[in-house]
């Protein structure tokens, strides 16, 4: 609250919602993924140098309980373009525009990308650690998913 | 689309509260009531005054959270939409639009518009619940359950608990809300073992948060943003008797 700038907290969400819309989407590419990485950091630091909230920090507050899922949502928004970079397959809502079959579908790496990404914390503005938790199935293997 | 509007404003529980007035300027016809207050919200904080407090969450008429006067009608005019779903076209260009919140004593304003509802909390913990395992949801003709009943237990599992029924009732009479609760369970099957217990605890925790007695104006089934019926009640009035007689 001590920020006292001049953009709303709404501003900022705006922005940063337009950022992960256009880069960050159902389709996503390596370029506009590294685009992302480089305007969410920007955006996360104008936000913490520019915003203005209004009112009281000890009475009910919308606009303060605002700001703080939006602080949430710089560093969650990050998290999700570089684990959507480093994915470099695609699979299930994740769809890297350079991975697709002939027929335009969904195509996996299992070689590489079997396994669930746990992204370690490591503190304001480092990069996050990559634990990989992998994937291993005994009875069902895994199959391309075909509507047709 | 141009409004005037007269908004009480009220810091805190204690605070005697007022009526604020502000302009909302250039509202789309299509916006819905809450979002005609976020653009007067922002601009309150361009300003550097404190925008004005109310509930709101899914802003599709389910969650229940965003009930307010509009005009002294609970959610505004229009029968079935919560105002949420309020549009701007709803009202005439440049009128003025008066907004309170739910005055009822057992909801104590928190802030501005936003009140204390966890008095229907309190109500639905006392025995709006069964307590038997289901386990995952059986074949749907395991028990057979015959149209009309459920479709009379859909109708008032509707209610979203927001509020508006207490608020229209010039009695502060939850009556419309505790039905909708108790009719819904006892209606189905499942709800059965425990009616007699529930229908008393949840009507005795009701008179102990303080709302009202019925007296059958029906003013809380014309407000209800999911138009549940007042012969809700009268199952009410009944599950009650038979619970003290039998």
């Amino acid at each position: 609250m001590s920020v006292n700038g001049k953009r709303t907290v709404d501003e900022f969400h705006k922005a940063l919602g337009k950022v992960m819309w256009d880069y960050v989407g159902m389709a996503r590419n390596r370029t506009g993924l590294q685009k992302a990485l480089e305007l969410i950091p920007k955006l996360r630091e104008e936000f913490w140098s520019d915003v203005k909230i209004v009112g009281a920090a000890n009475d009910l507050n919308n606009e303060l309980e605002k700001a703080g899922r939006v602080a949430d949502f710089f560093e969650l928004g990050e998290l999700l373009a570089r684990d959507a970079l480093h994915r470099e397959e695609s699979c299930g809502g994740h769809f890297r525009e350079e991975y697709h079959t002939e027929e335009g579908e969904a195509k996996r790496d299992d070689e590489r990308f079997s396994y669930v990404a746990a992204w370690e914390f490591t503190g304001d503005g480092n990069t996050p650690n990559l634990h990989k938790e992998p994937l291993s199935f005994e009875y069902v293997k895994p199959s391309q998913r075909s509507y047709k | 689309m141009d409004f005037t509007l007269k908004v009480w404003r009220q810091k805190d529980r204690n605070d005697k509260g007022r009526f604020g007035h502000y302009k909302a300027k250039d509202i789309s016809p299509d916006a819905s009531f809450l979002e005609m207050l976020d653009v007067v919200n922002t601009g309150l904080v361009m300003k550097g005054e404190e925008p004005i407090a109310f509930d709101h969450d899914c802003r599709e008429g389910i969650c229940g959270s965003c009930g307010v006067m509009v005009n002294g009608r609970a959610h505004g005019p229009g029968r079935g939409v919560a105002t949420c779903e309020l549009r701007m076209r709803s009202f005439d260009d440049g009128e003025e639009i008066v907004v309170e919140p739910w005055r009822a004593t057992p909801f104590p304003v928190i802030k501005d518009l936003v009140v204390d509802r966890s008095a229907f909390d309190r109500i639905i913990t006392a025995g709006g619940f069964i307590s038997a395992r289901t386990g995952s949801a059986p074949d749907a003709n395991a028990i057979p359950v015959p149209k009309v009943i459920a479709d009379e237990a859909f109708d008032a599992a509707a209610c979203i608990g927001c509020g508006a029924c207490v608020a229209a009732c010039k009695n502060g009479s939850a009556m419309l809300f505790v039905a909708a609760k108790v009719s819904q369970l006892a209606l189905l099957p499942q709800g059965h073992a425990e009616r007699t217990l529930r229908v008393e605890r949840m009507v005795a925790q009701m008179d102990a948060e303080g709302f009202g007695a019925c007296s059958n104006t029906e003013a809380c089934e014309a407000e209800c943003p999911k138009e549940i019926s007042v012969s809700h009640i009268a199952r009410l009035n009944r599950e009650y008797l038979r619970a003290r007689v039998l």
